[in-house]
């Protein structure tokens, strides 16, 4: 049996407060799986870990098998980190961008332009390669991250709220490559707070309070769990406000 | 009593709160015990300044000081050098009145008068360029009150008239540029005419110097009997601003005139329009800057030179750098054209450029590395990206001293035709003060933005001021070596104490 994408265990990050609390969480190679929670809950702070961008307190992190924390070049070598802040520089242009990330990755050159080309035209920025990113709108920065992200052909995309500020066309082209990923056995792991997209795009969904996982399981399965046949933002609702009361409690 | 919401005094109480809180949390960051910190900081260096001009002015009233010609030349030609750096920053505040965003946008969606908004910030401006150039003046007019009497009170509404004249030159100038270039260079143009402005007049003076005396010093020029002979005669409106300092209070009043008729005046002709340039000022950051189509294929490198490679794309796009540092490498022209003059001598002039040339290394290498170091726009991506942190910053630091390298290595050609010697002191000192500002950057570095570039001294004062005294230091080390004096081990040790000390005051990292 093959790895799993990504396998945490005991995971805890404490900034002022815990905000991520003995997690454990495994996500299966070639799923789509959406993680929620209300504000605060700790998701980005999770994902930030896995990407590398903060270091756990304690637990493990494992990539398909690589420890993030023995082996985090090799691990990185694997993933793409997209955030809701799109990391694009304002002086480049989408092709020079593409360009400069596959060097990082140290991707082939013919092969990283044959890519990058292709995801361009994928995303419709074809006719804005050569402009300077500075004059984009938030929807195509988005989009050049995006392309960035899948220049170097990861194994496992991390998105974090990747469809914040994009209007229906933009939302629609990003949910379209995902799912394309998706289908060519790419591993994409996204938080959302638009309950949508989780639930008809997301295999399985994890629904994180307190820093810890406090749902798991596909749309129907977390269904039976609550029992009623309702929509995802009911359900999370009622995760979340029944997670509350016994906190409380 | 509050004033009528909207009104002239309205904005100019909500301008001065803003003002006046931004410069507390800037001085405090926040924290009150730095404020008493920074009181006995300012006590001390007022203090020393105040020395340093007994100094200097004890000397010169010595001599006599009346309106006589040789006296009218030096004031009136000091007071320029002043004021051209003035009228820099007076040209550089106002761009900001126009594209500032911060609560422009809400202002202007508001029935606010725009008019009104524009007379309180210009205002602003002015009184701003008044303060600070009154707060650098005051240790020497101060000194001439206590010794020569309180008629030299009045130099400072000369300050005032001329801040006041800066502010409306800087105004006029702004909206010229809009009417010809348009939005989207204004800001640009008026970046690089204030450079040159503030640097321009100061390097003309000090070049005239240079060719006609072979001093490297801005005064000889004005001490010269040539140019006082050739000067206008006493009765000239050319000297009003100077016997308006002296404690003429005729010339005092026209002056005064003069700068805040101007003010007034510009305002009044250009408030109508500040509305329609503000908000199409606005409107640049939608402009489109299509680059030509590459036909360049990808090509492919390490680690390090994508990364290297990047830095210099950026920076040779950076809008900021060049005004930034546009100023900085101006000043490089004086010793370049001393160079020049000299070429074939063995003189000892040159000892007067190795420390102009070692400071403006520190200084650039300072600059860029902020930008390289911590003005990373994707910092999550070079972070999540499969390359270790070292080699990142490795590959930052050397894009940052290869520039150096570049801009300082004509001079230092040009310096060894004269003195093979002295090539080396100065390519050593000048090495260690783009080596130490770049640690210093490299031990401050935070995560920012590029656009914060113009706040970087704020971000850290003391990783300024520790940049600021290596390079002094590494400069004085270059030329008392060149000198041939054994102090110069003196300087490079305290050049070395504060690179430790601030290693030792930098954040720790895990």
């Amino acid at each position: 049996m093959s790895a799993p994408a990504l396998e945490i265990t005991g995971l805890v990050k404490k900034f002022d407060r815990q905000v991520v609390n003995e997690l454990n969480l495994t996500v299966r190679a070639g799923e789509f799986y959406a993680l929620l929670g209300p504000n605060g809950a700790g998701k980005t702070t999770i994902l930030r870990m896995v990407a590398g961008l903060l270091q756990p307190d304690a637990g493990t992190i494992s990539v398909f098998g690589i420890d993030t924390k023995t082996d985090p070049l090799a691990a990185k070598r694997i993933i793409a980190w997209v955030s809701d802040e799109p990391m694009v520089y304002d002086r480049l242009t989408p092709l020079e961008y593409l360009e400069f990330v596959a060097g990082l990755w140290q991707i082939d050159a013919k092969t990283a332009e044959t890519r990058s080309r292709d995801l361009l035209n994928w995303l419709g920025l074809a006719p804005h390669a050569n402009a300077l990113c500075g004059s984009f709108s938030k929807g195509m920065l988005q989009k050049v991250a995006l392309a960035g992200a899948l220049v170097h052909d990861p194994k496992l995309i991390i998105l974090d709220e990747p469809l914040t500020g994009l209007d229906a066309g933009s939302a629609r082209q990003v949910k379209d490559v995902l799912l394309g990923k998706v289908r060519d056995g790419v591993t994409v792991i996204m938080t959302t707070h638009i309950l949508e997209v989780a639930e008809r795009m997301a295999e399985r969904i994890g629904v994180i309070a307190g820093g810890r996982l406090i749902a798991e399981g596909t749309l129907a399965e977390l269904r039976t769990r609550i029992g009623r046949e309702t929509s995802l933002e009911e359900i999370f609702l009622d995760l979340v406000q029944t997670d509350a009361e016994s906190a409380a409690a | 009593m509050t004033a009528q919401p909207a009104s002239l005094r309205w904005f100019a109480a909500h301008e001065m709160n803003l003002a006046w809180r931004e410069w507390i949390a800037m001085m405090t960051g926040g924290r009150r015990r730095r404020g008493i910190t920074l009181i006995i900081i300012l006590g001390i260096v007022a203090t020393v300044l105040h020395l340093i001009a007994y100094s200097v002015i004890a000397a010169w009233l010595k001599t006599g000081v009346g309106p006589d010609k040789s006296h009218l030349v030096l004031l009136t030609g000091g007071g320029l050098l002043f004021w051209s750096v003035m009228l820099s920053q007076a040209l550089e505040s106002v761009t900001r009145v126009y594209y500032a965003r911060a609560d422009l946008d809400l202002i202007l969606s508001s029935p606010a008068s725009s008019r009104r908004l524009f007379a309180v910030r210009t205002g602003a401006v002015a009184l701003s360029t008044m303060l600070l150039s009154c707060l650098l003046a005051s240790p020497m007019i101060n000194i001439l009150v206590l010794l020569d009497g309180p008629k030299w009170l009045t130099a400072y509404g000369v300050l005032a008239a001329i801040g006041a004249l800066s502010a409306a030159i800087g105004v006029a100038v702004t909206i010229t540029l809009f009417r010809i270039v348009g939005p989207k260079r204004t800001r640009l143009i008026a970046q690089i005419i204030a450079a040159i402005v503030g640097a321009g007049f100061i390097i003309g003076i000090q070049a005239a110097a240079i060719v006609y005396y072979g001093s490297i010093s801005r005064f000889t020029l004005f001490e010269s009997a040539e140019v006082i002979a050739a000067a206008p005669d006493l009765a000239s409106p050319l000297w009003l601003p100077a016997r308006a300092a002296m404690g003429d209070f005729g010339a005092l009043l026209i002056v005064l005139l003069v700068g805040l008729g101007a003010l007034f005046g510009v305002i009044a002709a250009t408030s109508s329009s500040y509305g329609r340039h503000a908000i199409s000022a606005a409107g640049v950051t939608h402009i489109r800057t299509d680059r030509r189509p590459s036909e360049r294929s990808f090509r492919s490198g390490s680690q390090k030179h994508v990364l290297r490679l990047k830095e210099w794309k950026l920076l040779q796009r950076d809008p900021w750098l060049l005004s930034q540092t546009l100023m900085q490498i101006l000043y490089l022209a004086p010793p370049a054209l001393m160079l020049w003059i000299n070429y074939g001598e063995h003189s000892g002039a040159f000892i007067v450029v190795v420390p102009v040339l070692v400071m403006a290394a520190g200084q650039l290498a300072g600059g860029l590395a902020w930008l390289a170091i911590s003005g990373e726009d994707a910092h999550d991506l070079v972070v999540t990206a499969p390359v270790s942190p070292r080699t990142v910053l490795t590959a930052k630091i050397e894009a940052v001293l290869t520039i150096i390298a570049i801009i300082l290595a004509p001079l230092i050609v040009l310096l060894a035709l004269s003195s093979v010697e002295i090539a080396i002191i100065t390519a050593i000192c000048a090495m260690l003060s783009a080596g130490s500002a770049t640690t210093i950057q490299l031990w401050f570095r935070v995560v920012a933005k590029r656009s914060m570039f113009r706040r970087r001294q704020v971000a850290s004062r003391t990783a300024t001021l520790s940049e600021a005294f290596a390079s002094i230091m590494w400069a004085g080390t270059g030329a008392i070596w060149a000198a041939g004096s054994p102090i110069a081990f003196g300087t490079a040790t305290i050049a070395i104490l504060v690179l430790g000390l601030a290693k030792l005051l930098s954040p720790r990292r895990a």
